[in-house]
């Protein structure tokens, strides 16, 4: 069984090296994004809170194979010049993801007693104060198991891209079958490969919810 | 200050025929009041008569419906920076204090100087440490708002507004949550502030501190300012038929 890995370690390497790639950058994007659209979904501004609620609608009800072929296939019909096809799909995984990080984080900030910000506006902190220095710091605490499983959930949708020329963990099998290789053999490497990646991913939670735990 | 109680239209907080609903329920019913500069103003009524609402739509933390309310002579603005700029101006300390959690009793003082008026941080700190000296919780400066009495924590939340220089400050109900012994320090702290000229409003039911520290006591009923008139006056003589009412009710005991 051993022998399945080690005489394909080449193909096993640079799959998972693109997964973990795509993973990372698309986390920490959408990380950002999400936040961002979180803000908007509070924001005292009508029309923010518009984008948010239909950026969320869309993005969250749309099968992710869809925002892929949507962003490989549908931007080059509209002639539309794509980056490499890495970013094509960090893109994809950006944008789907970033929905789920929206609710997640509005959520949150639905845990903080509206006392908070109210006492934050008082003292004359604008909107951005507020958020970045009252609100959401308070908010973290109740978004980092949920966000843990959004990025999870990430990491296993990183096999998507498999689909789309992206030779990630997600492809191995194909190209495993090509060698002839034991079919049901990869697959059990391919789960304990992501099992491996998710590990960390746990311990990270558990930090972060210490570090954030209240006085 | 007027006897009769209606004062000068420049006052340092004016309203101005403020109507605010909330759904079908008129909470303020055409109110106009000015409070002059180094004014204690006490606002009383029964439950549900919009004192709270009036007190905080002088910072706009309510929005009204019409009418104008003025701070210095300049209309509160509707959102945005200088919204933000006015209510600096504008202290408040509400009844369940709203110190921020995650932020020690000294980073609660000194983040308004810090982040709003850009106060370099060593002025900030030795000011927060003279305020909180003041209120007599020093010893509790490094401490989590959660490791503090209730009174204690009032008192932390008057430090906070004070740090900011405010030109007014208001108290929507400062004593309403505290446990009955710790009403007297906070009390005693406002007391203090009114006899040093701050101009104050004050939601309250403590009859007792309308009585020693206000210049004037508004009666409100049903979103309506029924009578105004110095608390002597008021306590001895209401001459609204709801203020004897009112005030029947709760001097009874």
């Amino acid at each position: 069984m051993l022998s399945v890995l080690t005489d394909n370690w080449d193909l096993f390497r640079d799959g998972f090296w693109l997964t973990i790639r795509l993973f990372l950058v698309s986390a920490v994007l959408s990380l950002v994004l999400g936040t961002i659209l979180g803000a908007f979904r509070v924001s005292p501004v009508p029309a923010l809170r518009a984008v948010g609620t239909g950026y969320v609608n869309t993005l969250r009800n749309t099968p992710l194979t869809l925002v892929f072929a949507f962003l490989f296939f549908g931007a080059a019909k509209m002639q539309l010049a794509l980056p490499s096809p890495f970013w094509t799909g960090v893109g994809a995984l950006t944008i789907y993801t970033s929905a789920f990080v929206c609710e997640v984080v509005r959520s949150g900030i639905n845990t903080i007693s509206p006392g908070q910000s109210e006492a934050a506006r008082a003292v004359g902190m604008t909107f951005i104060q507020v958020l970045t220095l009252i609100v959401l710091p308070q908010a973290f605490r109740a978004i980092v198991p949920p966000l843990s499983s959004v990025f999870i959930a990430l990491l296993k949708n990183t096999t998507i891209a498999a689909g789309f020329s992206l030779a990630e963990a997600g492809a191995i099998p194909a190209a495993m079958s090509e060698r002839g290789e034991n079919q049901l053999i990869t697959l059990v490497w391919i789960t304990i490969g992501f099992l491996i990646l998710i590990v960390p991913l746990i311990f990270l939670q558990r930090w972060a919810e210490r570090r954030t735990a209240v006085a | 200050m007027s006897d009769s109680g209606t004062l000068t239209q420049t006052g340092l907080v004016a309203l101005t025929g403020v109507n605010k609903h909330f759904g079908e329920l008129h909470v303020l019913k055409d109110i106009n009041l000015s409070i002059a500069k180094g004014e204690v103003v006490v606002v009383i009524g029964p439950s549900g008569s919009g004192k709270s609402t009036l007190c905080r739509a002088i910072n706009r933390l309510e929005t009204i419906d019409s009418g104008t309310i003025e701070l210095d002579g300049q209309p509160l603005p509707s959102e945005g920076k200088s919204l933000a700029k006015l209510r600096a101006d504008v202290g408040m300390v509400f009844q369940s204090f709203n110190l921020f959690a995650h932020k020690t009793i000294l980073q609660n003082v000194t983040l308004g100087p810090l982040k709003v008026r850009k106060t370099d941080p060593k002025q900030a700190e030795q000011r927060a440490m003279e305020l909180l000296e003041r209120v007599g919780v020093a010893s509790q400066a490094s401490k989590y708002p959660a490791q503090l009495s209730g009174g204690q924590q009032q008192r932390v939340a008057i430090a906070r507004a004070l740090a900011m220089d405010p030109k007014v400050i208001l108290f929507d109900e400062p004593t309403s949550a505290l446990d009955p012994e710790m009403i007297q320090e906070v009390l005693e702290v406002m007391i203090d502030l009114a006899k040093q000229q701050m101009t104050m409003v004050v939601v309250t039911h403590e009859m007792g501190f309308a009585r020693s520290a206000a210049n004037r006591v508004v009666f409100m009923a049903d979103g309506e300012i029924v009578e105004q008139a110095d608390p002597e006056t008021f306590f001895t003589s209401p001459t609204s038929r709801r203020a004897q009412d009112f005030l029947g009710k709760i001097l009874k005991h």
